[in-house]
């Protein structure tokens, strides 16, 4: 199970073993849609649910952070002293293993919703 | 990412829920808030005004967390509000994010007490030197308080992402369900939940369904129904054994394996799951159809009800945004003779059971003034577009309707379109 960081496109996900793309003729619309789909996507496996694609969805929120790998950036930081103006992302491990600075900035909403300002109409 | 477009995503509306009385209406967002409005008191005054919904409370409910142990970042939306009934003055909510469940205590204030002994009127401390007499402090009228204050916090029982709450129907109890465990609480224990399901596998190579909602029955408070990404919903009793894995009932329709294709499993997905106010009958939400259930018949629903059929034809483009994955919630009216669910384009379908007769209505403040009757909407299938009718191709599939609500006794709706609420009323005649 590859642990990347989260990317919404599920049909890389799928794709296990390669299949023979069969013409399959639309009399069902669902069927002329899984032909199309299957064109773009040669490599997608035939069941789309199954164990890889619900992983996926329990998944959500996962980020990794090394705390070993984020203590030894901000050392070589230091030993090369540069400026503390946010780290260098050349120095982070990987490409995908952010550092506390890389998430998002997820403060706390402090503005008031839209909802409770406004006027019901 | 600049400072609108974070404000923007935190007032998207995620939840929708009247009270048991009708009387206050709360939404949750992405931005961890929850809004209550209230709905005025008719006034003799202005009779052709029936009660509006004004803003009453809000507050931040949940605050977006991460867990460095998992290395999990935890969103503050608020996936769901659940009311409990009023036993007292105070109204008690429950609001859920991914991970925690919070009961909040909604009250008035509008009495103060004034002529302390050791405080003076701002609150400073007084030197009790120069304290000679005792005086009773009396309660004095102040403007109305409204505030939220939280009073249980029920965490750290969900490794997956909640996803329901359902309040039980003996007032003691309640479940919180995830993508494989539904745990059940009592409201007065928060260190503690006892786990009534599981469906997690051994292995996890073998998983192929999960939990995507739940709901306690009306009436019966042994029972609940949960449903599955694979269409299905099983019924439990907990009288019949401590942990429910094994359901006492199993819905499910039979498919056609003529039928079959790609899509199949995710468009039957099951979304929602409600039961009707009766508790004889459930509706459960897909991609493409509302379903309702008898409660006494489990090889097929009673009625099935196309929402937006012309999708089928788009399912290619709609996995690829992966808007087909998209989570559209249902309601049934107070008498159980009228559902509806949400669509695209702010479009939002109504169905009589009784009459069969179907309505799709647009929840937008640019195709219809305040207090005007909305005009029924319809989409063009086809190559002869009339001029009312919208082709399928103009559709928005960003402006998607998840979360509606509706009144407990009376025909008003509410309706979520992203970041607008809109309150419908019947038309005063």
């Amino acid at each position: 199970m590859s642990q990347k960081q989260e990317d919404e496109n599920p049909a890389e996900e799928t794709g296990e073993e390669k299949q023979d793309t069969q013409e399959k003729e639309g009399i069902l619309p669902e069927r002329a849609e899984e032909a199309k789909l299957k064109a773009k996507y040669p490599s997608l496996g035939q069941k789309p649910g199954g164990s890889d694609f619900l992983m996926k969805r329990l998944q959500k929120g996962q980020k990794y952070f090394d705390s070993g790998d984020y203590n030894m950036a901000k050392a070589k930081m230091k030993n090369k002293q540069l400026p503390s103006a946010g780290p260098d992302k050349n120095l982070v491990t990987g490409d995908h293993i952010p550092t506390p600075q890389d998430l998002p900035q997820r403060k706390s909403s402090l503005v008031t919703s839209k909802l409770a300002g406004g006027q019901v109409e | 990412r600049n400072k609108t477009t974070c404000l923007l995503k935190a007032d998207i509306i995620s939840t929708v829920e009247f009270n048991h009385t009708g009387e206050l209406l709360a939404t949750g967002d992405k931005g961890g808030r929850v809004v209550i409005f209230q709905r005025e008191q008719e006034s003799k005054n202005q009779v052709h005004r029936r009660g509006e919904y004004n803003v009453y409370s809000t507050f931040q409910s949940h605050e977006p967390e991460f867990d460095y142990l998992k290395s999990l970042e935890i969103e503050e939306k608020i996936n769901k509000i659940r009311w409990l009934p009023q036993q007292n003055a105070a109204y008690f909510l429950l609001s859920t994010n991914d991970k925690t469940v919070k009961l909040w205590k909604v009250s008035e204030r509008d009495k103060r007490p004034e002529g302390y002994n050791l405080k003076d009127e701002e609150g400073r401390l007084r030197d009790p030197a120069t304290i000679t007499t005792l005086r009773v402090p009396v309660l004095r009228p102040m403007d109305l308080m409204v505030e939220a204050t939280p009073r249980r916090v029920f965490a750290n029982a969900h490794t997956y992402h909640i996803n329901s709450i359902s309040v039980n129907s003996d007032y003691e109890t309640y479940m919180s369900a995830d993508d494989l465990r539904i745990n059940l609480w009592n409201f007065e224990i928060t260190n503690q939940s006892f786990n009534i399901v599981d469906i997690k596998p051994a292995n996890m190579e073998e998983l192929t369904e999960v939990i995507t909602a739940a709901e306690f029955h009306p009436h019966h408070c042994n029972t609940f129904v949960y449903s599955s990404s694979k269409g299905t919903i099983r019924l439990c009793d907990m009288r019949a054994s401590a942990l429910c894995d094994r359901h006492t009932k199993f819905f499910e329709e039979p498919e056609d394996p003529s039928n079959r294709s790609f899509f199949s499993e995710i468009i039957s997905s099951i979304s929602d799951v409600k039961f009707s106010h009766s508790g004889r009958y459930i509706m459960t939400r897909d991609y493409l159809t509302v379903k309702v259930w008898d409660l006494n018949m489990e090889n097929r629903p009673i009625e099935t009800y196309q929402v937006h059929d012309y999708l089928r034809s788009k399912l290619c483009s709609l996995y690829e945004n992966d808007c087909i994955f998209d989570k559209f919630e249902c309601v049934w009216n107070g008498s159980d003779s009228v559902i509806m669910t949400g669509s695209y384009n702010n479009f939002f379908r109504m169905f009589d059971r009784n009459t069969k007769r179907d309505v799709t209505l647009e929840a937008s403040r640019e195709n219809s003034k305040p207090r005007a009757i909305l005009k029924p909407r319809k989409v063009c299938v086809g190559g002869k577009r009339r001029k009312d009718e919208i082709s399928v191709d103009s559709l928005d599939f960003s402006k998607k309707i998840l979360h509606t609500a509706w009144h407990p006794s009376e025909n008003i709706i509410a309706v979520a379109a992203t970041n607008n609420l809109y309150i419908f009323q019947d038309k005063v005649n």
